[in-house]
């Protein structure tokens, strides 16, 4: 935002920021040991969390993605700009999801359930 | 400052004359010719959409069958609607006045990617043709597709949505353009806070445009999916919801609603401080109210389907939500009429314009919150009382604003006059018409008088006379308007100086038409365009 | 005339509209933005899968169960190699080095070539064994479940698809095993005529447009292999490596979340 005399815009100098090799090859390490996580997680029975599955699922995903992100797409040197447009698509995915979980599911619960549930319905016209 | 637009003037080369084939417009990368070409087919499809209009008019100025059948009417509310959404307004003020003035607001050459900006129109081309021939092989669902009627009907719904696809693609891609041109190639000086409302109107649209397209691209695809492979996310009998498609559809085009009239507001808090010789009052809330109104926007889409069978939950929720839109809507309204308050006002047809954009916008807000009222949304839905709501927003808000921009921006962009006299009597005409049209669709609706059909009961004949006299009127004058505009721009001697106005945007301080780069030297900007009236009146330089 | 483009090795192209700095500041925004459309395309089949499987969670799994998690697993791991050789190509590019860009990006390309592979021998496997998408899936009895097959197509138009799938109609068996659904015969029956579908119609949808950013970003790291291969890129012009490298960075997130989700439903 600044209003620098010879930049335009929401002003840089310099081009984009250079990781040292290690940090490459540590996240390619982090993220297949998660790979491997997730997977055992959902088919050893040791770990069956029950409903939990899919929320430790969804957060080990989110992990990953976060440091391929990081550090793969070089998040953690960008500008708040980008900042901005990388969370807010995230926020309206969150608004989309939520909002329509609090209609679709809970219309369950207002109306009866023979018309909202197909499953009862067919197993009624079966007997 | 005018000094310093004289000595821009090279010896009159501008970026109409300093190529003129045919070719150098089709290849042309500059955002100025952009925006013309825009302007052009744009025009045309309001032309297309607008008969289509009257056409249902004249049907519907006696009860009874007349002249179409119920198949033809139902074809013709979805050409009128599905063209005049996806391929005139939605387009309208950002792809043609934005696209010609966002880098003139703020100082720069171009916009950010030229190149995308003439792809971003030759898709909207294509999805254009391909929506004509989709809208030929007639398709009848209206321009919501709703399901499950949409993936039952044996019309062209596949072709149309694929068109609407495509169109939507075009629209991702000059809102991207737009949020990157004001990020990065603002000119020095050109902060935040000192950027005109129109581009801070553009860039909340081209956010909207942005991120909500997407939304609304891959329901469409999955709509087309639905009728080849009866997938069944839509489609009960597998246990899929079609209130779902409606969910995914408004998450759109609620927003859309934004993308169209968001500009408008720009236009006219540009408008209204040069004709009140007036700063523009509340300046920073005006430029905030844009982005809240965008924000907020996202989170009140199952409005549309209060009585569409979605959860008790969520319609109280929607319901309270759409009452806050309300808020930003009416700063800025209180805003502009502030800014008239004891202003010396000079009645100049673009002034004229905007005045009744306000007017005409109360009564689309107001009557919109009528509707986002849950009890009374019951009575009202899918009558002409919301026919006439979406119509006063849309054409009173977005059309009225696009036509005040054209009248205030032709100076600049042809470096001609209009013929002041037509252009005022054109206008009485559309304001008149414009009325006369849609107050008697409120009260049609308030007796119960549905959308969307073909015939009604004898009772309803008088006002929907009324009705169709009206659009008479309003077809009558937009056509003198943009009459007026096209001669002047062809015949017309009188040459435009660089600042007809005395404004203090940047866009005025270059000739008139703008050379190909735009300014002769990058321009430094050292305060907000609005300080008319104070002791020292300029900030550009 | 218009902004002409000059292409001369390690140097950023001359735009006459803004600085190479902002020039490629401005354009890694543009990119970054159209990922956020991206996302907010995909938005709408997650939102789908989400509200089914919380509905219908049992269906989903067991027809979850019908996809083979290894070769998800595979090529989860293919995908995360291919982003971490793009993540290095794009350093490479930083250093000016073309000749490196040019093999870590043929290395990635032919990555994405092996994802597509593995995919293939999924979709045909599924294929072969009569699960298409939607409708197109034929119907299956509990009869045919239990080996007295018997085929019946429903209201499928797609004729000939449907003939190719109830040929091998025998072939399709519920699975065992950790299928402790504890369900009847009916009550399977049902479920593979409605939701099970719609699980498949879903699972073709989400990877088959993920297979197709696969293919786009195959095509596009091509182009800018061919360019490093002429030594176009330097310390201080690299942007098609970057844009590219962060659109194959997208590929992968996406994949990140579709396989837990579509193969791991439990």
């Amino acid at each position: 935002m600044s209003s620098h005399a010879d930049t335009h815009g929401d002003g840089h100098d310099e081009l984009g920021h250079i990781l040292p090799f290690s940090t490459y090859r540590n996240v390619l390490i982090g993220l297949l040991v998660l790979t491997v996580l997730t997977v055992v997680v959902a088919k050893v029975d040791t770990f069956d969390f029950g409903t939990l599955n899919i929320v430790i699922a969804m957060i080990i995903a989110s992990i990953k993605a976060s440091i391929v992100a990081l550090y793969f797409m070089h998040l953690k040197y960008e500008d708040k700009i980008t900042w901005l447009y990388v969370f807010f698509p995230l926020l309206l995915l969150a608004l989309m999801m939520g909002l329509i979980f609090i209609d679709n599911p809970l219309r369950r619960d207002d109306r009866p359930v023979e018309i909202h549930d197909p499953l009862a319905q067919q197993l009624e016209a079966l007997q | 400052m005018s000094e310093h637009a004289a000595a821009a003037d090279h010896g009159n080369l501008n970026y109409l004359n300093h190529e003129t084939t045919l070719w150098s417009w089709l290849s042309t990368v500059d955002h100025k010719r952009i925006g013309i070409m825009y302007l052009f087919t744009i025009t045309i499809f309001f032309i297309v959409g607008g008969i289509a209009a009257l056409t249902m008019r004249m049907e519907l100025a006696s009860a009874g069958p007349d002249f179409l059948t119920p198949d033809q009417y139902n074809v013709l509310f979805t050409l009128h609607g599905a063209i005049m959404i996806f391929l005139f307004i939605v387009p309208g003020i950002p792809a043609t006045m934005g696209n010609f003035l966002l880098p003139l607001m703020i100082g720069a050459k171009d916009v950010a990617f030229p190149r995308l900006n003439l792809l971003s129109y030759y898709i909207y081309v294509v999805g254009a043709i391909m929506a004509l021939f989709a809208l030929l092989n007639p398709i009848d669902t209206g321009w919501t597709f709703y399901a499950p009627y949409s993936t039952q009907t044996k019309s062209a719904v596949i072709l149309m949505t694929g068109a609407a696809f495509v169109l939507g693609f075009s629209s991702i891609l000059t809102g991207l353009n737009f949020v990157v041109t004001v990020h990065r190639l603002r000119c020095p000086g050109m902060t935040w806070d000192r950027l005109p409302v129109f581009v801070w109107a553009l860039y909340a649209t081209a956010v909207i445009q942005t991120l909500a397209t997407p939304v609304v691209g891959m329901t469409l695809l999955l709509l087309i999916m639905e009728r080849w492979l009866g997938v069944g996310i839509f489609d009960p009998k597998m246990g899929g919801d079609p209130v779902l498609f409606e969910h995914f559809f408004w998450f759109y085009s609620h927003p859309v609603v934004y993308i169209m009239v968001l500009p408008a507001f720009g236009v006219v808090g540009e408008i209204i401080p040069v004709f009140s010789r007036k700063p523009l009052f509340g300046y920073k809330m005006v430029c905030y109210a844009s982005l809240a109104i965008a924000l907020v926007g996202f989170l009140v889409w199952a409005h549309h389907m209060l009585v569409a069978g979605i959860s008790d939950t969520s319609a109280i929720y929607f319901s309270v939500i759409t009452f806050g839109v309300a808020i930003p809507t009416a700063v800025k309204v209180f805003n502009w009429v502030s800014t008239m308050y004891k202003g010396s006002i000079s009645f100049d047809t673009p002034m004229l314009y905007a005045m009744a954009f306000i007017f005409l916008f109360m009564i689309a807000g107001t009557t919109g919150v009528y509707l986002a009222t849950l009890a009374v949304d019951v009575f009202y839905h899918d009558t002409y009382f919301v026919v006439a709501h979406f119509h006063y927003t849309i054409q009173g808000g977005a059309v009225i604003g696009l036509i005040a921009a054209l009248h205030f921006w032709f100076p600049k962009m042809t470096g001609k006059m209009y013929n002041e006299h037509i252009a005022k009597i054109a206008f009485v005409l559309v304001f008149v018409g414009f009325n006369l049209t849609f107050l008697p669709q409120f009260v049609l609706g308030m007796e119960g008088m549905p959308r969307r059909y073909f015939d009604y009961l004898p009772e309803f004949q008088s006002m929907h006379r009324l009705s169709t006299v009206g659009a008479l009127v309003n077809g009558f004058g937009y056509t003198f308007a943009l009459l007026n505009l096209l001669f002047a721009w062809i015949f017309s001697k009188r040459k435009a100086s660089a600042n007809p106005y005395h404004s203090l945007s940047l866009e005025w301080q270059t000739q008139s038409p703008p050379i190909h780069d735009n300014f002769v030297e990058t321009p430094t900007v050292t305060d907000y365009p609005y300080g008319y009236g104070t002791p020292v009146e300029g900030g550009a330089h | 005339m218009n902004s002409a483009v000059e292409t001369i090795p390690g140097e950023p192209p001359h735009a006459h509209h803004w600085t190479s700095v902002n020039a490629y500041h401005g354009a890694k925004l543009g990119m970054w933005l159209f990922l956020a459309t991206e996302i907010l395309l995909f938005s709408v089949l997650f939102t789908s899968f989400a509200i089914y499987r919380f509905l219908y969670l049992g269906e989903f799994h067991s027809a979850s169960l019908q996809l083979d998690w290894r070769m998800g697993a595979t090529n989860t791991a293919v995908l995360i190699i291919s982003s971490f050789t793009a993540a290095l190509a794009m350093d490479a590019a930083q250093h000016g080095n073309n000749k490196r860009v040019r093999n870590l990006l043929l290395f990635t390309v032919a990555c994405g070539g092996i994802f597509l592979v593995v995919k293939y021998f999924e979709y045909s496997h599924k294929y072969d064994i009569g699960l298409f998408p939607g409708r197109t899936c034929p119907e299956v009895h509990a009869d045919a479940a239990s080996g007295h097959g018997d085929s019946h197509h429903g209201e499928s138009d797609h004729g000939a698809k449907a003939d190719h799938g109830g040929g091998h109609h025998q072939e399709f068996c519920w699975p065992t095993g950790d299928n402790a659904l504890g369900l009847s015969d009916a009550q399977k029956e049902m479920l593979v005529s409605n939701n099970y579908k719609m699980y498949f119609g879903l699972y073709y949808c989400m990877t088959g447009l993920h297979a197709l950013h696969v293919i786009i970003g195959m095509a596009v790291l091509s182009w800018v292999c061919l360019l490093a291969s002429r030594g176009r890129f330097s310390e201080k012009y690299y942007t098609p490596v970057e844009l590219g490298a962060l659109y194959w960075h997208l590929v992968d997130l996406i994949w990140i979340y579709l396989f837990p989700l579509l193969y791991l439903v439990d």
